[in-house]
């Protein structure tokens, strides 16, 4: 057989391309939306009540309850991944339990779960942030980023 | 080419024809809670099979599946002549971790998902062509070792695309011998490598789907056979989208299986149970093959049937390379006689 030739194959490869996107489900958009407003927003209401607990009960300043509350938040999304309920959630609710910070907690816990039987140093250590190691690389940049624009609109 | 045993361009035509004398399946839960979970030999309670990681219950449940299909055909370890098997993992663990126990010539596989068909032909050929008279043959896969090598750690919670398939849970392994009772194996058609662009991996039966075109469509025309000579003619794991494309693409090129092409990732889970596009992996072709496929053709419920078995030849690596799917099919003839 004679060697393909780069242009027809790329035509053939374009037209085959055009009928998968034709073919392929949609996903149900409106749903996922919803869904994920109404989790994402709960994940949210529950991160208000224990700030709110921390102003009101201990009181903190506003300031100061964030850290606290942050680490309840991560403490309860790495609970739920322990009980393996997270991923459920995340089944159900795409990014609404992705983007808040017991997402992060999840994307953390669960690679550490999953590597365990390979040993604690190179399983567990080594794997832990292979989800979470390039949020982490890039937020730390853009925070950079952001702290110089600042620093440099107010000099 | 000299041999008479070749047809066309990519067919082999068995002059002995290998029987089929018995096989074996062993799969997961969520395998035996689906529409064909009655057909499989073994139904496990959990993924785990009482080991201390998912690769080692890959290994068992593939181990203990061989050697029920020697003894379902009534055999012992020392009558094998050759066993070939292949698996999805890295360096085929599954399959070399469960063979180191027994004495019989090894010859590692891999052909992705398209591996149970492979090891079937190629079994095949090594008893019609006189090198044995028993040869083992199988495939496994296992839902959490596919995923933790190929996609996420299973804890995540992420929403999985609806073109994304679900990795079957289990083993399937066959006998072909050159005596005794069972179906028999008639043709076989080696595919070559398609590879039509297609780069998501949460959609791998629209890359294979080019492959299984090309194979089912090269079969036809080198045994000029038509599709009204075969009962069934059933893809590995293409899924409902690939399934759809195969169909398609075949009617495009003048071959209307209408009614005729079925897929073992479809046929193995039911709608209710969350998969998505259909079943996937080595395992999905070898177990819906040894179970379900096996038992309607020894209660010749189907006379001649072929199976596809697609395989796609990524890789994580290749995938985040940004390089595009590679993808094969290869088909095995089988019918009571």
């Amino acid at each position: 057989m004679a060697k393909k030739n780069p242009n027809i194959q790329q035509q053939i490869n374009d037209e085959y391309d055009q009928l998968v996107q034709q073919m392929k489900p949609k996903p149900p958009y409106l749903r996922n939306i919803i869904a994920a407003f109404l989790v994402g927003g709960f994940i949210c209401l529950i991160g208000q009540f224990v700030n709110n607990f921390y102003t009101g009960y201990l009181k903190l300043s506003v300031k100061e309850a964030a850290g606290p509350t942050s680490a309840t938040m991560i403490f309860l999304g790495a609970f739920l991944t322990g009980l393996g309920v997270y991923d459920e959630i995340g089944k159900f609710a795409g990014a609404g339990s992705i983007v808040p910070i017991t997402g992060f907690a999840n994307s953390i816990v669960s690679p550490a779960m999953e590597f365990k039987r390979e040993g604690y140093v190179l399983g567990v250590g080594g794997k832990m942030f292979t989800v979470a190691g390039p949020v982490l690389v890039y937020a730390t940049i853009t925070s950079i980023v952001i702290g110089l624009i600042s620093w440099l609109l107010k000099s | 080419m000299s041999g008479t045993k070749k047809v066309g361009k990519q067919t082999v035509k068995f002059t002995h024809q290998p029987k089929i004398i018995s096989t074996a399946s062993i799969v997961g839960p969520k395998e035996g809670e689906g529409p064909l979970g009655r057909y499989f030999d073994k139904v496990l309670t959990d993924n785990i099979y009482g080991e201390k990681s998912w690769e080692k219950a890959e290994s068992k449940i593939f181990k203990e599946t061989i050697e029920l299909a020697i003894q379902k055909a009534g055999l012992t370890e020392d009558k094998i002549d050759f066993l070939l098997c292949g698996d999805l993992l890295n360096q085929t663990i599954a399959s070399n971790f469960a063979v180191r126990d027994f004495p019989i010539p090894f010859l590692g596989l891999y052909g992705a998902c398209s591996t149970m068909v492979e090891a079937m032909v190629l079994a095949a050929m090594l008893v019609d062509g006189g090198f044995a008279d028993y040869v083992v043959a199988g495939a496994s896969s296992h839902h959490d070792t596919a995923e933790r090598q190929y996609r996420y750690p299973t804890e995540q919670g992420v929403q999985r695309p609806l073109t994304a398939q679900w990795t079957v849970t289990g083993a399937g392994v066959v006998t072909i011998a050159t005596e005794g009772t069972g179906p028999n194996i008639t043709y076989a058609t080696i595919g070559q490598v398609i590879d039509l662009g297609q780069k998501d991996a949460d959609n791998m039966g629209s890359a294979m789907a080019p492959a299984a075109t090309d194979t089912i469509f090269q079969h036809f025309k080198d045994t000029n056979h038509s599709p009204d000579d075969y009962d069934l003619i059933i893809t590995g794991d293409l899924g409902k989208l690939g399934k759809k494309l195969t169909q398609e693409m075949l009617k495009q090129k003048g071959l209307d299986l209408t009614g005729k092409l079925e897929d073992c990732g479809v046929l193995i889970y039911s709608d209710k149970q969350d998969v998505h596009s259909g079943g996937s992996g080595c395992g999905c072709a070898a177990t819906v093959f040894s179970g379900y496929l096996y038992n309607q053709l020894t209660n010749k419920k189907y006379k001649r049937i072929m199976l596809v078995a697609t395989g796609a030849l990524l890789s994580p690596t290749s995938s985040q390379q940004g390089e595009s799917i590679p993808s094969i099919a290869h088909a095995i003839v089988v019918e009571n006689n």
